[in-house]
């Protein structure tokens, strides 16, 4: 299938136009001997039946669509609206550029400019920017815009922070003489609070935690705040699950100096880890060091209300190696999905689904803690999601599992050495209590 | 587009109790005491209130605001607004796709991981490289990822160096992801023709440099002629090369990076691979590397096997993890569909006519605007309104103009080497008729600079906003809506 | 235009002595090149300046430039009136619109710097 829309009259008289006898003679910059000398070695060229066949037949061969899953730590499963999926499909949102030219870009910038509000108001923090990649790289430019704020070289990661954002931290900050020192976790899964006094000094640029934590506990947000500002460094929480702020306070209102996180549970499908939505909103006094697009409301010549991107010396485009970030784009159509997202759940929607996501993974943990022996791992407080401690090795549980047609959860022993045969479980809105039922059953089966 | 229609912020057209959604009763006992000690919000201050219906009118009367590649042209320079194919967008939102779950065990997603592993060897083909990784999720994200495989490459030798070369016609992501890889930026001179100066680089190219950034074709649309030499030079002094595919446009299929001497390059699905541009993002920014360099690919790597799939983490060279999970996996799915729909011919095609586009432009507009390098033109062609100047017209008054057309302007804030620059790239997916039309348009405009100057400075004249006060923006920043005290 | 009692350098930076201090900003001509200044970043106060380094940064819309010290010298006192007002830089350039004073390391140094009347042909030969 071709996209091309020039017919042969087309390309002979443009050709014609262009002086050049043939198409190879607008080539004739490339030196002849790097010039490939052979057709590729792709497929031969598909129609879109052909390709939907080829396309279906590469997803039919993922055994996961089958499954009753319990699957969370970062990417959720979430009822989406049908009008999340239909309006952001609309081609005047999918098929622009960034919107550099404001007079013809006003959807997306009015877009941008009700999303920045609707993560102030989810974070409760002054401003919040376009949006970054996803939650793991927010992670990690939250970390180099901490040291930036404090000129300090030392920051202290949860051990509870999602395993892979820890990991993209720590290749972003290779280069950049920060040096990152993990916390551990206590007995309610919650921020060992003893060894992160011990680690707190002067040099500390931030205490970086996730909450609800990759356990699905909940910290004391206001505590691990006030340890951080005690030795001037920031508080910094990551948000993985962002739905849960749906329910639980704000992190702004309890002390963080920026929140960043995971929007995927706004309206975006798992979709095997991306395209995903980070998300950053910081207090204003940090406005100048924050990274990615922003932007911002001001009024035209007859004084109409008219959206721009505004204070972009801070980008790479105009301070170059100086840049607060090398990025360049955001996910405006991730945001866009997330704003209608919110929008059309809003005020009561939003916190209806939150706490239907706390109770079932409550009732969840009740029945599932039942089966003999199987414990609870911590005592904290927990969203959607907790761990279990189970008593047979993850990798039988599971495969006894999936013999049932469950992917009961997430075996955290390659993450967490030691920690034994865990795993976690995630139960959101969309697993009925005959699910989760069906997955104590099963359990029970499995682990007697 | 309909002129009047001045829609409100959401928030101001909320009211107490509406809803545009529902959930069902919850199914399980409810508990009283639930995350008890937890502080829990009353509720979400100022979150909107509307029906469906006003959220469908919101974000349909929002959209008709923005302009787009499905409504014509977007002649942006460096951008490659090609058309976006819909069966891509319908079979990336395949429940199969979409649904499944980036934790899931590698046996449950073998269709995932074949999609990918299928990418990265057309993506090789294509690149003429031996490896690539997909999980960088921009084209930035992809250079940083590209400058940290080169410093993990040269420590491992035993010297990291110092400095990165770039040359003054980059755009102003390569020095932005040099320095975040610790790397100090020099910068190269181009020559008259506009490519990089040879007797510059030889001189620039000391032991203490790590790579050359190159863009080629380089942001005025100019092949690098000398782009074997360069890589010599640079090679010569054990440096690396490092590719900036973003104009990979002008290439498919014609020649290929690694046989020019490129070490390390990364490619924009959303330009070449016309994956949709979102209003933004999300992209995504593969990056290709020759064998010498797989060994410090970002993790986790796909191994195949006898036709299984699975995740490698065991790569003791690794630079770790750039991203959570795969990258932007969708974005992988569409460009998959469209190399598959296209086939070899069909991607060769991509270079040749997004070529004879821009030069059918470019000749239609010689003589209208002037062009400060008058090198052969690759997939984009770069004027500047220097011509227009006597009139106190300048590129942003011209480009303001063309939205009055009914077209997109083209792109304006770089090569910083042209002053006042008209930067095109129509792609090859345009229709001689719409070509025509923003050839006329120019002319139009080229006429009205010196007959009624004013009509350009006063543009645009048809939209629902005229042009903004970006100072007062800056200024005095209003980032967010408020309730009114 | 330019002050006869100023001194200036071909970066476009302007020192007015007095006594062993010396006021730091940047010229008329500068502030035309920027356009609308929207923010300065100053430097802290008591922090040493090498000749030709960093003092601080000057944004318009779309642009950032460095401003350097025109000859070695230690930070004395800011202009904290450019926090809220930094157009002052375009207003008064040559007066309200100063950056910062330093006290002076050497008053050899300012020898190498551009009178009024140089610096003034220095800008006629940058316009042709």
């Amino acid at each position: 299938m071709s996209y091309l829309s020039l017919s042969d009259k087309d390309k002979a008289e443009m050709l014609a136009r262009t002086g050049a006898g043939s198409i190879a003679d607008l080539f004739c910059c490339i030196p002849e001997e790097v010039r490939l000398d052979r057709p590729l070695d792709l497929p031969a060229a598909q129609s879109e039946l052909e390709l939907v066949r080829t396309v279906e037949g590469l997803g039919r061969k993922n055994a996961y669509a089958g499954l009753l899953s319990f699957l969370g730590g970062g990417a959720y499963d979430h009822f989406i609206p049908t009008v999340v999926d239909y309006l952001s499909s609309r081609g005047e949102f999918v098929s622009p550029y960034t919107p550099y030219q404001p007079e013809v870009s006003q959807g997306t910038l009015q877009v941008i400019f009700e999303y920045q509000t609707l993560v102030c108001q989810l974070t409760g923090l002054d401003i919040a920017n376009a949006s970054l990649y996803d939650g793991s790289t927010g992670a990690a430019e939250a970390v180099l815009m901490a040291q930036r704020v404090t000129n300090r070289n030392k920051v202290l990661v949860a051990a509870s922070l999602h395993p892979q954002y820890r990991q993209v931290v720590r290749t972003y900050i290779r280069n950049l003489g920060l040096e990152a020192v993990e916390i551990g976790f206590g007995a309610d899964g919650r921020v060992d609070r003893d060894a992160l006094g011990r680690a707190l000094d002067d040099k500390t640029a931030a205490v970086i935690f996730q909450s609800p934590n990759f356990f699905g506990v909940v910290e004391d947000i206001q505590g691990l705040s006030d340890a951080a500002h005690a030795a001037k460094a920031l508080s910094v929480a990551v948000v993985a699950e962002a739905l849960s702020l749906g329910l639980l306070e704000a992190p702004g209102r309890l002390g963080v100096d920026i929140v960043t996180g995971e929007g995927q549970s706004l309206g975006l499908p798992p979709s095997f880890g991306g395209p995903y939505l980070g998300f950053m909103a910081c207090k204003k006094e940090f406005l100048r060091q924050m990274p990615g697009r922003i932007a911002g409301q001001t009024v035209d010549k007859e004084g109409r209300r008219g959206f721009v991107l505004t204070l972009s010396t801070r980008e790479q485009h105009i301070r170059r190696e100086r840049a607060t970030s090398n990025i360049c784009t955001n996910q405006a159509l991730c945001a866009l999905r997330a704003t209608i997202f919110m929008e059309t759940l809003g005020k009561q929607g939003l916190r209806e689904m939150a706490w239907q996501n706390a109770q079932k993974a409550a009732y969840a943990a009740d029945r599932l803690s039942a089966v003999p022996g199987v414990k609870m791992r911590f005592s904290g407080p927990f969203f959607n999601e907790f761990v279990l401690d189970l008593p047979k090795p993850w990798a039988a549980v599971d495969a006894g599992l999936r013999a049932k047609g469950i992917v009961g959860g997430y075996g955290l022993e390659a993450d967490y050495p030691g920690i034994g045969s865990a795993a976690l479980v995630c139960v959101t809105e969309l697993r009925t209590k005959d699910e989760i039922d069906r997955l104590a059953r099963a359990l029970r089966e499995v682990v007697s | 587009m309909i002129k009047e229609i001045r829609e409100p912020l959401i928030f101001e057209i909320s009211e107490p109790g509406k809803r545009a959604a529902e959930l069902p009763v919850l199914d399980v006992p409810a508990k009283k005491d639930l995350l008890a000690g937890v502080p829990l919000r009353r509720e979400l201050e100022g979150f909107p209130e509307v029906s469906e219906t006003e959220i469908t009118r919101h974000f349909t009367r929002l959209s008709q605001k923005n302009y787009c590649v499905d409504m014509g042209l977007y002649p942006l320079g460096s951008c490659t607004m090609k058309y976006n194919p819909k069966i891509n967008e319908r079979l990336a939102a395949h429940p199969a796709f979409a649904a499944s779950h980036p934790l899931a065990s590698d046996d449950l997603v073998q269709g995932n991981l074949e999609v990918l592993k299928k990418l990265e060897g057309f993506l090789c083909e294509i690149a003429g490289m031996d490896a690539f990784t997909l999980h960088p999720a921009a084209g930035a994200h992809g250079e940083l990822t590209g400058m940290l495989i080169i410093r993990a490459a040269l420590e491992a030798r035993g010297d990291a160096r110092k400095h990165v070369l770039i040359p003054d016609s980059a755009h102003g992501t390569n020095p932005s992801s040099a320095h975040i890889c610790g790397y100090t930026v020099r910068e190269i001179k181009s020559n008259d023709k506009g490519t990089i100066d040879l007797a510059s680089l030889e001189e620039a190219m000391t032991d203490e440099v790590a790579a050359l950034m190159v863009t080629n074709p380089n942001t005025l649309g100019v092949f690098e002629s000398d782009i074997c030499r360069i890589a010599e030079i640079v090679h010569a002094k054990g440096g690396l090369v490092y590719m900036d595919g973003a104009n990979m446009n002008a290439l498919t299929g014609i020649v290929r990076p690694g046989d020019m001497g490129v070490d390390v390059m990364h490619i924009n699905l959303h330009k070449t691979f016309s994956t949709p541009h979102g209003g933004g993002g999300p992209g995504s920014g593969p990056v290709g590397v020759t064998k010498e360099l797989a060994p410090f690919l970002p993790v986790p790597v796909i191994a195949e096997k006898g036709g299984r799939y699975a995740l490698d983490f065991d790569r003791p060279g690794s630079i770790g993890r750039v991203r959570a999970y795969f990258g932007n996996f969708g974005i992988a799915v569409r460009a998959l569909c469209y190399i598959l729909s296209l086939g070899p011919r069909g991607v060769r095609e991509i270079a040749e006519f997004a070529v004879l586009n821009a030069n059918y432009i470019r000749k239609s507009l010689e003589g209208e605007f002037h062009l400060k390098y008058t090198t052969a033109s690759m997939h984009e062609c770069v004027f500047s309104d220097k011509l227009q100047k006597e009139f106190g017209v300048t590129n942003l008054d011209i480009s303001k103009r063309l939205i009055d057309y009914g077209l997109h302007p083209p792109t304006m804030s770089f090569p910083l080497i042209v002053h006042g620059a008209l930067m095109i790239e129509p792609t090859e997916t345009e229709s001689r008729r719409d070509l025509d039309l923003f050839i006329a348009a120019m002319k139009a405009i080229a006429r009205e600079a010196r007959e009624t100057p004013d009509l350009l400075r006063s543009a645009p004249h048809v939209t629902y906003v005229g042009r903004l006060d970006e100072v007062a923006a800056a200024k005095f920043p209003v980032l967010r809506w408020e309730k009114k005290p | 235009m330019y002050p006869n009692d100023f001194r200036y350098t071909r970066e476009h930076e302007w020192i007015k002595v007095e006594g062993d201090e010396g006021v730091v900003g940047i010229t008329d001509f500068a502030q035309h090149q920027l356009g609308d200044i929207i923010f300065v970043e100053l430097p802290a106060v008591g922090k040493e300046l090498a000749a030709r380094q960093s003092i601080g940064v000057v944004e318009s819309v779309k642009s950032v430039s460095d401003v350097y010290a025109p000859v070695p010298g230690v930070v004395t006192a800011v202009n904290e009136a450019l926090g809220q007002t930094a157009d002052l830089l375009n207003k008064d350039p040559h007066g309200q619109g100063w950056i910062v004073r330093i006290r002076i390391k050497d008053p050899k140094d300012l020898e190498g710097l551009l009178s009024a009347g140089d610096y003034e042909k220095y800008l006629e030969g940058l316009e042709h």
